[in-house]
């Protein structure tokens, strides 16, 4: 079916570059038509009335026009604007970091009504919860599990066995946890340690409910956080960026608390 | 890019690369101004090429506001008239240029040269923040106004920078509400960004 030349969509600005004197790219998510570029024509200027609506991490109503390489915003409106997220670092890198994973992991004009969902409740959940790093976690494994990348958890991704309920490694080249046989051998692997095996998997099975019961502060929290990282950088063959922000966040925090 | 066909002379292949690496010009904008300079006379060319490199030469940035300048430090920076207590800190050296433009801000600047952008990888280390903490060393500055662009970097650059300064002690305000959010302070009218200058505001911890 052909798109009419002006067409609305809900979806959420995941990214904006600037374009030529006063203009944007934005890379906007919708749930009907996947990710796509459309150009914001004059919304760096002071003077503009959309450049509100369309900043990043806004669900916003979006009245497009067909254009010839790109799509042209004509109207917009504020659904959504997450406002927490504006208004403390510590929600917002985090609510980057899942704009930019999205927009790593899902192809181009490929819509699926279930990660936009994912990302609107992420978006409300980092707006609102306390632990924003397990939320951060819950978000990852759903996308992956989405987007055809799920961990093996439950046997051996090298040999298919059982996996015993002690130390194991993760492999992300391997596809997932591997047994002590399998993961001696080095191409990459970690020692897995059986928490840290048992968080992974809740946060596979669990409802989001669950996954927020486990306590994960310290250690745990991050040797979860470097397997399912490993996994995703193996998977996009590249770093997150945000990633880096947030861990500077995390160490110049822990500087000001000791100065305090 | 690099898609020229062999049908294109490498000399204007090459043009037309280093063309594209500038913002806001795409692949046929570099193309159609490769063969607009290929039709201008050598000697408006020669003119042109003579003042990218002698601006690269000459322009430097100025070591204490980090501001583009001929002498360093710059001129607004050695002015015995202004007030050293108050640091104005904005994103791109056009920023200045709008705030000086208002004529009702007396004291010094600083330039971040960018803002912070997690998603593409500029954090900051990538900005001019670590020679503004060392400008505040000497506890002659006692403000900091954060005039980074009212839109989603500009915010987290001033959270950011906000949660550095704060242990210094030093009052740190923010350019009033009234710019809208998204735009750039370069496009500012005079009359809106002096009366942004006039109200701005206490961060509160
Ligand atoms: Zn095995
Ligand atoms: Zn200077």
């Amino acid at each position: 079916m052909p798109v009419p030349r002006m067409y609305k969509t809900e979806g959420i600005i995941l990214r904006q570059r600037r374009l030529g004197e006063a203009d944007r790219i934005l890379c906007v998510y919708t749930p009907t038509f996947g990710k796509m570029d459309v150009k914001a024509r004059g919304v760096r200027k002071t003077t503009s009335r959309m450049s509100g609506h369309l900043q990043p991490l806004t669900r916003c109503m979006l009245q497009l026009a067909q254009g010839h390489v790109s799509d042209v915003v004509a109207g917009c409106e504020t659904l959504e604007s997450f406002q927490p997220l504006r208004d403390d670092l510590d929600r917002l890198s985090r609510a980057l970091y899942a704009a930019e994973l999205i927009d790593r992991f899902v192809p181009e004009r490929t819509h699926s009504f279930p990660t936009y969902r994912l990302l609107v409740e992420t978006l409300r959940r980092l707006a609102e919860a306390e632990e924003l790093d397990q939320t951060l976690r819950f978000f990852e494994m759903r996308l992956l599990d989405q987007c055809g990348f799920r961990p093996e958890l439950e046997v051996c991704a090298g040999c298919g066995m059982r996996l015993e309920a002690v130390d194991n490694f993760f492999a992300p080249i391997s596809g997932g946890a591997v047994c002590r046989a399998c993961g001696g051998g080095g191409m990459g692997a970690r020692t897995l340690s059986l928490n840290a095996l048992k968080v992974l998997r809740l946060l596979q099975h669990g409802s989001y409910n669950d996954a927020m019961r486990v306590r994960t502060e310290g250690t745990l929290g991050r040797e979860v956080e470097n397997h399912l990282r490993s996994f995703i950088v193996c998977v996009l063959e590249r770093d997150v960026n945000a990633a880096a922000f947030i861990e500077r966040l995390r160490r110049e925090g822990a500087q000001h608390a000791v100065e305090a | 890019m690099n898609e020229s066909t062999p049908a294109t002379a490498a000399p204007l292949a090459r043009l037309i690369d280093e063309l594209y690496k500038l913002p806001g010009i795409g692949p046929k904008s570099a193309q159609r101004l490769a063969y607009y300079l290929l039709r201008m006379p050598v000697a408006e060319a020669r003119a042109l090429a003579s003042a990218i490199v002698e601006m690269k030469e000459r322009v430097t940035f100025c070591s204490i506001c980090q501001n583009v300048t001929e002498v360093d430090p710059c001129r607004i920076c050695v002015d015995g008239d202004r007030d050293r207590t108050i640091i104005c800190v904005v994103e791109e050296p056009l920023d200045i240029l709008a705030i000086e433009r208002t004529q009702s801000y007396r004291g010094m600047h600083h330039v971040l040269h960018g803002a912070i952008s997690p998603i593409d990888g500029i954090g900051p280390e990538d900005l001019k923040v670590s020679e503004l903490l060392q400008r505040l060393r000497s506890g002659e500055v006692q403000e900091i106004i954060l005039a980074t662009n009212p839109n989603l970097e500009g915010e987290a650059t001033a959270m950011y920078l906000t949660r550095l300064l704060r242990p210094l002690g030093v009052r740190i305000t923010r350019l009033a509400r009234g710019l809208p959010v998204g735009g750039d302070l370069e496009y500012a009218d005079d009359v809106t960004l002096a009366r942004a200058l006039e109200g701005r505001q206490e961060i509160e911890s």
